[in-house]
């Protein structure tokens, strides 16, 4: 396979707390790749090191065969690469305008159209233009999740890392939104890496995971063999067993 | 079961430069010592209705309501020193966005040691171990270098945890748990129910918990509110979901990806225009 990113023998340190030991993954062009296990389990770190937003203290990361520097991204970088973040409380300026959030990105990159993409943009992810002109801090959460997610996607990168990017949202949003990466990684074949806590959703939108546990990924697996049970780690059987619900003791 | 919490008519409203937008339109229900759920629409009101319960409603909006009552104080006309005091002690909050509503500059553990003993009085030691042991509670691994992590350096579902934490720690009578569970794993998110629910069972706390998970709420909750477009357009018992007649609470069962079955595209609701009448 020809790997469009990897990370090789990665480590993020925070002083002596290893947020990621020794991480090897391999995305190919044009896959959807997904990261599960349990919580401080360093996957948001995984993606933020990708995204030169942690202290990488071993191993690299390539991107197109190249690696990259190891805490310095150029503004290519993120033409090409885009994040959504899994707090959309913290991704977005709360004093500023939907559309100027949406703007903002269009200006850096310098891409024409900036009216046309906007509006389609609001429209993709379910609100309308009368979000335009709101605060960010006048959005609900799940309004604010999708305002990052339309963010993201509107100077059309070639790779997404998205951490949790429906989390906030119910059902009914999620299915629309899921539907709208799903479409657009179709049309214009992009590369996906997304951090989700609900098996349903992983092994709907990728095709091969990992788990990780303490900074380390256990396990590499397709969806299959996850929906088929064919596991070892006893952290993802656990997960399994947990998503039938929650079980009162003695009922 | 006697009635702690009356919500009769509540309706939030913000005024903007584009005109107002009703956030809350006319919700109604109680709340006895029980666990009620609120499911329903990203951006139908379930965060600002717990807002104004807990009297955390941004001071430009417009808020009425026939009644608001919790244990016989009407909390429309209580001053708001008397509204402050019961948001300390009595009645308490997880917000959706626990990290921003934790103090940024303060370390994790000495948040909760605070919280404790603004409640008890208790000595420096005892406050420090009960706080680890409810790190350790709700599931953080190393609960003794978290103790030590400013909000920034955790992890989305270890901020998660930490707010629930020194919300318990406060022993409420009522506890508003806006998405506590939204960034866990659904092994943690279990354990954190299992706390939630003794601590309904044995202390008798009612507990509001607003979620858009609806598989989640029907196997936890008594009761659950579905709202659409700052309405509750149905109530029902958790174990009667599948008996759901909302167009939006059946479409809501029946879009959600599932381990094993592959629908691509999923299904999505066709929205009406008179479920926001
Ligand atoms: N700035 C920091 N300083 C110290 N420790 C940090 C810092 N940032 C992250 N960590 C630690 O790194 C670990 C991994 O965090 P990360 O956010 O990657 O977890 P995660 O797998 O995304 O978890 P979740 O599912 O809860 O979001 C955590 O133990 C966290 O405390
Ligand atoms: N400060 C504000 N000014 C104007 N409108 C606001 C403000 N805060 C919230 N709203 C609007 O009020 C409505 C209800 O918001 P609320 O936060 O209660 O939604 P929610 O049901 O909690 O949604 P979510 O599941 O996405 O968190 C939303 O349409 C939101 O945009
Ligand atoms: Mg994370
Ligand atoms: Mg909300």
């Amino acid at each position: 396979m020809t790997a469009i990113l990897s990370a090789e023998n990665l480590t993020v340190a925070y002083d002596d707390f290893l947020a990621l030991d020794t991480v090897s993954i391999e995305i190919a062009a044009g896959e959807s790749f997904g990261l599960v296990g349990e919580s401080g389990s360093g996957k948001s770190t995984l993606l933020r090191a990708v995204a030169g937003l942690a202290p990488i203290a071993g191993g690299r990361i390539m991107l197109d065969g190249k690696p990259l520097d190891a805490n310095r991204r150029d503004r290519d970088f993120y033409r090409k690469v885009q994040m959504v973040f899994q707090d959309p409380y913290g991704s977005l300026h709360p004093r500023q305008t939907v559309d100027r959030l949406l703007q903002e990105p269009l200006a850096i990159h310098g891409v024409k159209d900036a009216e046309r993409r906007i509006l389609r943009a609001l429209d993709e992810v379910g609100l309308g233009s009368s979000f335009r002109f709101r605060y960010s801090h006048q959005l609900s959460g799940g309004q604010r999740q999708r305002i990052a997610i339309a963010r993201a996607l509107i100077i059309e990168p070639q790779i997404m890392l998205l951490d949790e990017p429906t989390s906030a949202l119910d059902a009914s949003v999620q299915a629309e939104v899921l539907n709208l990466l799903e479409q657009v990684r179709r049309d214009r074949k992009l590369t996906y890496i997304m951090v989700s806590h609900d098996l349903g959703v992983v092994t709907h939108m990728c095709e091969r995971l990992a788990v990780m546990k303490n900074g380390k990924v256990v396990e590499r697996l397709s969806s299959a063999d996850l929906v088929a049970g064919r596991l070892s780690e006893d952290y993802t059987k656990n997960l399994m067993v947990a998503s039938k619900g929650f079980v009162r003791e003695g009922a | 079961m006697s009635t702690m919490l009356t919500v009769d008519n509540l309706k939030v409203t913000f005024p903007t430069r584009t005109g107002a937008i009703e956030a809350v339109r006319g919700v109604s229900f109680t709340l006895g010592r029980e666990r009620l759920g609120i499911v329903g629409e990203s951006g139908s009101g379930k965060s600002q209705t717990g807002r104004a319960i807990m009297g955390l409603t941004p001071a430009h909006a417009k808020i009425t309501a026939k009644t608001l009552n919790f244990d016989g104080i009407d909390l429309l006309s209580a001053p708001a020193k008397a509204r402050r005091a019961l948001r300390g002690s009595r009645i308490a909050m997880i917000l959706q966005d626990p990290k921003y509503s934790l103090n940024p500059v303060m370390s994790i553990g000495r948040q909760i040691v605070e919280t404790l003993r603004t409640h008890e009085n208790v000595g420096k030691r005892e406050a420090r171990d009960r706080a680890i042991a409810m790190l350790e509670a709700v599931q953080i691994r190393d609960a003794a270098r978290v103790f030590d992590l400013h909000p920034h350096e955790v992890s989305g579902g270890m901020g998660q945890r930490a707010m629930i934490a020194m919300m318990l720690i406060a022993g409420p009578e009522l506890l508003i748990a806006d998405e506590p569970t939204s960034a866990l794993d659904v092994t943690v998110q279990l354990d954190v129910l299992r706390i939630l629910d003794e601590l309904v069972a044995e202390r008798g706390m009612g507990l509001i918990f607003i979620s858009h998970d609806l598989r989640l709420v029907s196997s936890f909750c008594d009761r659950v509110i579905v709202m659409y477009a700052g309405k509750i357009v149905e109530e029902l018992a958790a174990t009667d979901l599948g008996n759901a007649r909302h167009p939006y609470t059946q479409g809501l069962l029946n879009c959600m990806p599932t381990l094993g079955t592959s629908r691509h595209p999923l299904p999505v609701l066709d929205r009406q225009p008179e479920w926001a009448l």
